[in-house]
């Protein structure tokens, strides 16, 4: 990957513009005047302009993911918001959201703070999620009047599942007066027991300790029900089960404010997966059945589930080589995240490009509250230009996190990014 | 043999498995032979990796090894000093880089002895996964309904307990599968994992009506721990649903064979009188199992089947 500053006059040539927000596809270039928005259409080159040829290539809105773990502060061994920041570019991705399960965790107005700042230095916007609960114990809820003042654009205790319904309905009622989405990790802590993967016929098979679809599907529905109680935000994240589809879809007849994610993972991986025991598979919640996969790609193909999220989960090798027990949750999915969705729900189930991108770009600002029209003229450019059809084969060399726990690894893929613009530079791959 | 390793019976042949006890017959006349000690393993060396605690599994293995003339040596760690120190990884390939023909482990984490051949270049034999896999125990555990019957194909046979738990089921399972066998599961429902009739057998919650089906028990240990998580309310209650009591036996007045892999808790899964009855083949299994092991650990490393040694 090849970072640099965008020139004065920056042109792209050639290409294909898909507006996910005016739904409109068209040929034309795009030019950039001191990092802005200045014309889409046929242009002609000013002088001292640098081209970008984009011949059969499509150029985007960057994408925005609502959902990654950057590690910092207290985890930089696995991640850090700079190389989380060069994964999301690789990615196509100019704005990330980062969870705030961190060492320690991000719930004081001040710790906030230490994120905006340290995310101005990053090639990438990055807006800090803060905790519901403080130290995410589960209790008392945190400042968060104070911490959205500092740029806190959401609250979760990602990681912990917020167990007491009672702290879960005063979340969400103290949110409802800034009308910011509260984001549960919903998986029963009590069904889940030591469950490490999802309780089926193959776990069966393995041997391994498992939770059921309903683990996630209780909490998503006791969530959903107690939102709209308190007319608040709730977003849900990483839906992984078909009962959660349901409740989700049920509950968004009675409420405006729900929307859910699901993330490149649950939409490409069975729990058959599983067979070779490969801890880089071990997530939460786990990736589940063939049914509940196609319950997913159907969800996320009729608007139930808004948005498309990589839940990106830094973890060491040496902690990834640890036996499935003791091997930690999660995997990291920033680089893969387009091919691999672009893949299942284009090439392999019929979805319109133009819907996944909106997937991956206007659904998630909208629940986050941001601009979401971001080729208007004038605007910061944001962009992600991609190749929609090429077919390759993701490896190591595709990863610019500093971990390196992707199951995607070897796994054929469809669709490449191959420039990523953001805060005045381009990030050109390959 | 299809496979260079035996990390479970899932998929491995029948015509292997039938190799392993038609072998084990010929290595336990050698047991009992005044010298019980074969040369068909000199130079090899075995590393017995226990990773957890086992009496009974690690002694037939050293037994069995010795009775073939190997070298072996022994690990034992708990895992908890494994979770603080070094890795496994790194745990296993310093003890490979020692020069070893094979590596038996007994490992907490279903999954791990299949993990353990990719980090090292021996012969890797499963000895107990967790709740995963016990391939040498079911491997012996059918060499003596064959001992005792004369043919597995057919034969109808009940696992009784707790299957949720046991890597002895979930291995016997695949193997008398494999091997022709009917097999019924029994035991209370929160003990029998709920997709279990996926594995292609029956499930039953009355043990009279399986006793009645059954050509032989295979009976589980009940363990206590069960209790204090809620699975079960109480020994009583489990005695009264599932023992396989002298009451329950005498009232069925049939010719049973009773197994039981131990360590056995007499008085709560099956009564004392049970097992020390005609019908229980239980320290047949037990010397079954040298000859089992015997066998697999020549098969594996290199022997030729029985039929071409004579």
């Amino acid at each position: 990957m090849n970072i640099s500053k965008l020139k004065k006059n920056q042109i792209l040539i050639n290409g294909t513009v898909l507006d996910p927000f005016n739904e409109t596809e068209k040929k034309a270039d795009v030019h950039i005047e001191n990092g802005k928005i200045k014309q889409i259409g046929k242009i002609s080159a000013p002088k001292n302009s640098e081209v970008v040829e984009c011949d059969n290539l499509m150029i985007t809105h960057g994408f925005f993911d609502a959902h990654v773990h950057f590690r910092e502060p207290g985890g930089e061994d696995k991640e850090d918001l700079n190389s989380g920041s060069l994964a999301a570019l690789a990615g196509g991705f100019t704005g990330v959201c980062a969870m705030p399960n961190t060492d320690p965790p991000i719930d004081t107005p001040e710790l906030t703070r230490y994120i905006i700042n340290r995310s101005e230095e990053c090639p990438i916007n990055i807006f800090p999620i803060g905790a519901v609960t403080k130290s995410q114990k589960g209790k008392e809820i945190t400042e968060m009047g104070a911490m959205i003042n500092e740029g806190a654009i959401a609250f979760s205790d990602d990681g912990v599942p917020i167990g007491d319904a009672k702290v879960m309905q005063n979340a969400l009622d103290y949110s409802s007066m800034f009308d910011i989405p509260i984001i549960n990790h919903a998986e029963d802590e009590c069904l889940k027991c030591d469950g490490v993967m999802h309780m089926g016929k193959v776990s069966t098979n393995l041997g391994l300790p498992s939770s059921p679809g309903i683990t996630e599907s209780s909490m998503v529905h006791r969530d959903l029900e107690i939102a709209v109680h308190a007319g608040a935000r709730l977003h849900v994240p990483h839906v992984s089960s078909f009962r959660s589809v349901e409740h989700i879809k049920a509950l968004k007849k009675k409420s405006e404010k729900i929307s859910a994610e699901v993330t490149a993972h649950h939409l490409f991986f069975t729990d058959e997966d599983l067979v070779s025991y490969n801890t880089n598979l071990k997530v939460a919640p786990p990736i589940r059945s063939k049914k509940d996969k196609k319950a997913l790609i159907e969800a996320v193909k009729s608007g139930t589930i808004d948005c498309i999220a990589t839940d990106h989960a830094p973890h060491t090798i040496e902690e990834k080589e640890g036996t499935f027990d003791i091997a930690p949750f999660g995997m990291i999915g920033l680089e893969s995240c387009f091919g691999a969705v672009n893949k299942i729900l284009v090439h392999d189930n019929k979805m319109d490009l133009i819907s996944l991108i909106k997937r991956l770009t206007v659904n998630p600002r909208k629940v986050m509250k941001m601009d979401q029209d971001l080729f208007k003229l004038g605007s910061n450019a944001e962009i992600a230009i991609f190749d929609p059809d090429l077919e390759w084969s993701f490896s190591s060399e595709n990863i610019f996190s500093k971990s390196h726990n992707s199951p995607f690894i070897n796994q054929r893929l469809k669709g490449r990014v191959k420039a990523t613009i953001v805060k005045g530079h381009i990030a050109r791959l390959d | 043999m299809k496979h260079i390793h035996l990390l479970g019976l899932k998929d491995y042949p029948g015509e292997d498995i039938q190799t392993i006890i038609d072998t084990a017959y010929k290595f336990k006349e050698i047991l009992n032979r005044p010298i019980k000690k074969v040369p068909s393993l000199k130079g090899k060396t075995i590393v017995n990796l226990f990773f957890e605690n086992s009496t009974r599994t690690r002694i037939s293995f050293e037994l069995a090894q010795k009775r073939l003339s190997a070298d072996t040596v022994n690990f034992s760690a708990s895992t908890s000093s494994l979770k603080k120190g070094e890795s496994f990884k790194d745990t296993v390939q310093n003890i490979e880089s020692m020069k070893i023909d094979a590596a038996v482990m007994r490992h907490p984490t279903p999954g791990s002895p299949l993990q353990l051949t990719n980090y090292i270049d021996a012969v890797v034999i499963n000895a107990g996964d967790g709740t995963h896999e016990h391939p040498t125990q079911a491997i012996l555990d059918m060499m003596s309904l064959h001992e005792k019957f004369g043919y597995l194909k057919g034969l109808k046979i009940a696992i009784i307990g707790d299957i949720m738990h046991s890597r002895v089921a979930l291995s016997n399972i695949y193997g008398l599968k494999t091997m022709g066998a009917e097999v019924t599961l029994c035991g209370p429902s929160t003990l029998i994992p709920k997709y279990a009739e996926d594995l292609g057998v029956k499930i039953s919650y009355n043990v009279d009506e399986v006793i009645e089906w059954a050509d032989a028990l295979n009976v589980l240990r009940i363990q206590r721990e069960r209790m204090q998580g809620g699975l079960l309310p109480s020994v009583r209650e489990y005695r009264d649903l599932f023992g396989i009591t002298n009451e329950r036996m005498l009232k069925h007045k049939k010719e049973i064979v009773v197994m039981h892999p131990g360590p056995v808790n007499r008085g709560v899964e099956i009564d004392s009188s049970v097992v020390d009855s005609d019908q229980a083949i239980i320290l047949d299994q037990v010397l079954n199992g040298v000859a089992s092991r015997m066998s697999i650990l020549y098969l594996l490393l290199g022997g030729k089947p029985a039929e071409e040694s004579d």
